[in-house]
């Protein structure tokens, strides 16, 4: 969930009440393709440096760039996934500038006809933020700088990357948190990007600017480059917005500038302003030719997107009982989603399947990778088979909790690791018996427990336990207990 | 006559083994070194493609017709291992790590290359005067330039320095030297020939062809790079390019020849009646001669300089001392290197196109001129659309002029620029053209003219042009100062 950004102590709470933040992204999502853009070379992470690199990637002279189709289809799939219009004609464009990771001193991107146009992100309020654009380019190369001297890195340059702007629709932290959260999630589950902002396949760019409540003008804009973490971006917007807000109450004008965020003092700092901006030049990249996407490729496209996280939320609230947060914990990974509805059909209630993935398998998958992979021993069919058991009450929830356990560890069949002494648990009669049975014998204890000796019931379900070797559902025999004793 | 046939046959008949045939080149480029038309010759390369031709031969293998037979390519046509410059001081040294399509194919078919041909500095100039290794001298008279930009190709073969070169016409730049020269030149229609390995110049107009003594030659090399090549997305492929094949001595009876009349407009008196009377000449053989207009052919010139321009200053900003080529030697900082290294590194010519493009493609100018320029390019195109409805070919001058004196042109860029006016307009629509020689000047420098073609109709023009070498030998002048079969 977003992180709480407070707004700092210093600041009058009264000031910050009197401007609108309003901010835009843009996102720059790294795509999931085994190969660059314009070449056959590798887009792993890593690597010797220089190694994962050809004459097309590194500009040499003569060499030409040719469209790896499954970028293009990505770019698509996600602008399909945010609501946005696919152009059936869209090209590819130079973007000019000098700098050495830039091997051709040109970025091939997309400027007047992106692929996708328009689309928005919901967000939980209900409220949408707007896409302008979805559009394809290739990243640049990685300096390095090291011992005073500046290496460069080309094994980067040319993995396809994606950019996703949106309109400055968003008016608080919290909300571009979310909006960025929720955009991870698509990505991630349309499978076009891993979106890991640590290693740099998600980064953003933040537009922002301040204008008093209830204006209509948006304010002076600056614009923070190149973040990659939320929390980042959380401080960089915080930074930013009471910058602004104190040099509107001074009555200061802020020109309009491009800063970078510095993670070491938590500030943000000024690089160029307007006057000094980079004129690109951009014109058609005439060694492409433009792309023609006709609506049965689009439409061929939409048909292979999967179920998407908003609209499965709503069916695991409206259809499966699920609650809010648990839907959306389990909608959050692709994978998990799938693993949960396999269980899930499979099963009386699907509320056992949910619990025991957030409860159990999620602390087996302990980092948010671990979750996205959702690579475990066992299969859907597994897990309902061992909710089956506790369903019919063959066994209770204390010898299912062990039985997951192993399970995951071993990928057997709930059958293959429950002992058989404690398979064929007791019937609600037999429970009742044994309860009574148990009330009986244990009188002092359920005096104790009357006299306000909460953990004096503890015994008595030992008892229970005991006479059932182990077989009756512990946790329901001490509903039953207390029942009985306060009737 | 072809002299790839002529070689082939020598070949194969054994008169003559592939080695001693190279070595007569190689003597014959050592002895005529004042015409400066190679930058750097291969002969170590050569000698070892000449042996392994000779071992196909006494192996009894059935060679290819372009097997053992000598051959140059333009400097900005990257050769794997072998220096290749573009004729500028900032790739002097650079040693491609790959071979371009058209080299790879030809190689395979078992070439042999005898070096690398000096030009204008990235193609840019009709004179190759603008090279940083000096000028290439006409083998008619050395005074005058041989044209260029593939000035270094069209003085090889016409010197009999090689059989046939590979060069690059991105606005005339084989059409024009061959024309100056005297010899057949080829510029294949846009996405015919891949570009890949092809050093950019303006890549919207770049296309590799063929310079060679004879339309027959020319469609025997122009027939194996034309393959296509998936590297380049520019390539048609196959199945869409529609042009017929038409064999190269068929009958050219009922063709139509269509005169473009601006073409004529102010041009000297002696290349206008050489190409009226090669008019004449293919009446004479049955084809029939109309008379069209394209009014739009005179904006040809300024679309192709606003677009050539600007696409060579986006190709050219690659160039930086960073990671290839050239280098100053002392700098401040990252900026001051790439700003001293392209000072240092690139010539007059290259920067003023650098600066002309630069400023095209600037905000606040994008519209008034590359812009424009597109949608002139759009029209021109139309316009040659048009007359392809009522011709099979257009003939028109190549150049408004015969081989001028050496560095008559310096201080007048505009005026080498007017130059091009014939050429250009050819580059804009991405049609196919072939140049042939028709006359000589009164002071016995080539004229020559070209056959224009709808798209991928290669194959016409080289019958056009056969048929008229045939029956007009007088013109194919014949130098005697390199190799003789």
């Amino acid at each position: 969930m977003a992180a709480h950004i407070g707004v700092s102590a210093s600041r009058s709470h009264k000031s910050m009440e009197k401007y609108e933040l309003v901010a835009g992204f843009e996102t720059h999502v790294e795509l999931a393709t085994d190969t660059k853009i314009f070449c056959g070379c590798t887009t792993k992470f890593g690597g010797e440096p220089n190694t994962h690199t050809c004459p097309v990637c590194t500009g040499m002279p003569g060499a030409l760039p040719r469209i790896n189709r499954k970028a293009v289809e990505y770019t698509i799939m996600a602008g399909l996934a945010t609501n946005g219009k696919i152009n059936n004609l869209s090209k590819m464009d130079r973007k000019n500038y000098f700098y050495p990771d830039l091997p051709k001193a040109y970025q091939v991107s997309q400027f007047e006809r992106p692929l996708s146009i328009g689309g928005y992100i919901e967000l939980d309020s209900g409220k949408r933020i707007r896409i302008n654009h979805i559009h394809l380019e290739e990243d640049a190369g990685k300096l390095v700088h090291k011992g005073g001297k500046t290496y460069i890195d080309y094994n980067r340059g040319g993995v396809p990357l994606m950019e996703i702007v949106s309109e400055p629709d968003i008016r608080s932290i919290e909300e571009g948190i979310e909006y960025l959260e929720k955009l991870q999630m698509i990505m991630r589950y349309i499978g076009v990007s891993d979106c890991r902002m640590q290693e740099g396949s998600m980064r953003c760019d933040v537009n922002i600017s301040v204008r008093p409540a209830g204006s209509e003008k948006l304010g002076i804009r600056s614009e923070i480059k190149n973040m990659n973490s939320f929390t980042h971006i959380a401080k960089a917007m915080e930074y930013e917005y009471t910058r602004k807000v104190d040099a509107a109450e001074n009555g200061e004008i802020l020109p309009q500038e491009t800063r970078r965020y510095n993670e070491t003092t938590g500030e943000t700092e000024g690089m160029r302003t307007k006057e000094d901006a980079h004129d690109y030049r951009y014109f058609l990249e005439p060694d492409l030719v433009p792309m023609r996407i006709s609506d049965e490729e689009i439409e061929d496209i939409r048909k292979r997107l999967p179920q998407l996280p908003a609209e499965r939320i709503r069916i695991y609230i409206d259809e499966y009982g699920l609650s809010d947060v648990d839907a959306k914990n389990i909608a959050k990974y692709k994978n998990v989603a799938e693993f949960f509805e396999g269980a899930a059909k499979l099963v009386k209630n699907p509320k056992t399947v949910s619990n025991m993935i957030i409860t159990q398998i999620f602390s087996t998958l302990g980092t948010e990778e671990e979750k996205e992979a959702c690579d475990l021993k066992i299969s859907s069919e597994q897990l309902a088979g061992l909710i089956k058991l506790l369903d019919d009450g063959q066994i209770n929830s204390s010898t299912a909790k062990k039985a997951l356990a192993k399970m995951l560890e071993t990928g057997s069949d709930a059958s293959e690791v429950i002992p058989k002494e404690q398979m064929g648990g007791l019937s609600d009669e037999e429970l009742g018996a044994l309860v009574s049975e148990a009330v009986a014998q244990c009188q002092p204890a359920v005096n104790d427990y009357l006299a306000g000796k909460e953990k004096a019931i503890k015994a008595v379900v030992g008892y229970v336990m005991k006479q059932s070797r182990g077989k009756a559902d512990a946790a329901k025999a001490e509903q039953m207990i207390i029942a009985m004793v306060k009737k | 006559m072809s002299i790839i046939k002529k070689i082939n046959a020598a070949l194969k008949s054994r008169d003559i083994s592939c080695a001693e045939l190279v070595g007569k080149y190689l003597d014959a480029i050592e002895q005529n070194q004042d015409l400066n038309a190679y930058i750097t010759v291969t002969a170590e390369q050569a000698k070892a493609a000449a042996d392994a031709t000779d071992k196909r031969i006494a192996a009894g293998e059935d060679i290819s017709l372009l097997d053992g037979v000598p051959m140059s390519i333009k400097d900005n046509i990257t050769t794997k291992g072998i220096q290749t410059t573009c004729a500028s001081r900032i790739l002097e040294g650079h040693v491609p790590i790959y071979d371009a399509f058209v080299w790879r194919r030809l190689k395979e078919k078992g070439a042999v290359l005898l070096g690398k041909t000096n030009l204008d500095e990235f193609g840019m100039g009709s004179g190759t005067e603008n090279s940083c290794f000096g000028p290439t001298l006409n083998p008619h008279n050395k005074a005058h330039v041989p044209g260029g930009s593939s000035g270094g190709a069209a003085a090889a073969v016409a010197a009999g320095l090689c059989a046939y070169g590979l060069g690059t016409d991105t606005g005339g730049s084989i059409r024009q030297p061959a024309s100056f020269c005297g010899i057949v030149g080829i510029k294949p229609t846009y996405g015919a020939v891949s570009r890949f390995g092809a050093i950019a110049y303006a890549s919207s107009f770049d296309q590799i062809g063929v310079l060679a003594p004879s339309a027959e030659d020319a469609a025997v090399v122009f027939d194996t790079i034309s393959a296509y090549d998936e590297a380049d997305s520019t390539c048609v492929e196959p199945g869409l390019r529609g042009g017929r094949a038409v064999k190269i001595d068929a009958e050219i009876k009922g063709r139509r020849i269509a005169l473009i009349k601006e073409c004529f407009n102010g041009l000297p008196e002696d290349i206008s009646s050489a190409v009226m009377s090669a008019a004449k000449d293919y009446e004479k053989l049955g084809a029939e001669i109309i008379e069209v207009s394209v009014p739009g052919m005179t904006y040809a010139l300024p679309v192709y300089y606003i677009l050539a321009c600007a696409e060579a200053s986006s190709n050219l900003g690659r160039y930086d001392g960073i990671r290839y080529g050239h280098r100053t030697d002392s700098y401040l900082n990252i900026n001051d290197m790439i700003m001293k290294t392209r000072t240092e590194g690139f010539g007059d010519e290259v920067k003023r196109r650098i600066m002309l493009g630069t400023y095209v493609l600037s905000s606040g100018y994008y519209d008034a001129y590359y812009k424009k320029a597109q949608n002139l390019r759009a029209e021109i195109t139309d316009e040659f659309k048009k007359i392809f409805e009522a011709a099979d070919v257009v003939l028109a001058p190549t150049a408004p002029s015969t081989a001028m004196k050496i560095g008559s042109r310096d201080d007048d860029p505009v005026k080498a620029y007017l130059g091009d006016i014939l050429t250009v307009p050819v580059n804009v629509c991405g049609l196919p053209a072939i140049n042939l020689p028709c006359g000589a000047d009164a002071r016995g420098l080539p004229i020559g003219m070209q056959l224009i073609g709808d798209k991928f109709c290669e194959s016409l023009l080289f019958n056009m042009a056969h048929v008229f070498e045939t029956a007009c030998p007088q013109y194919s002048k014949r130098l005697h100062m390199g190799v003789e079969l």
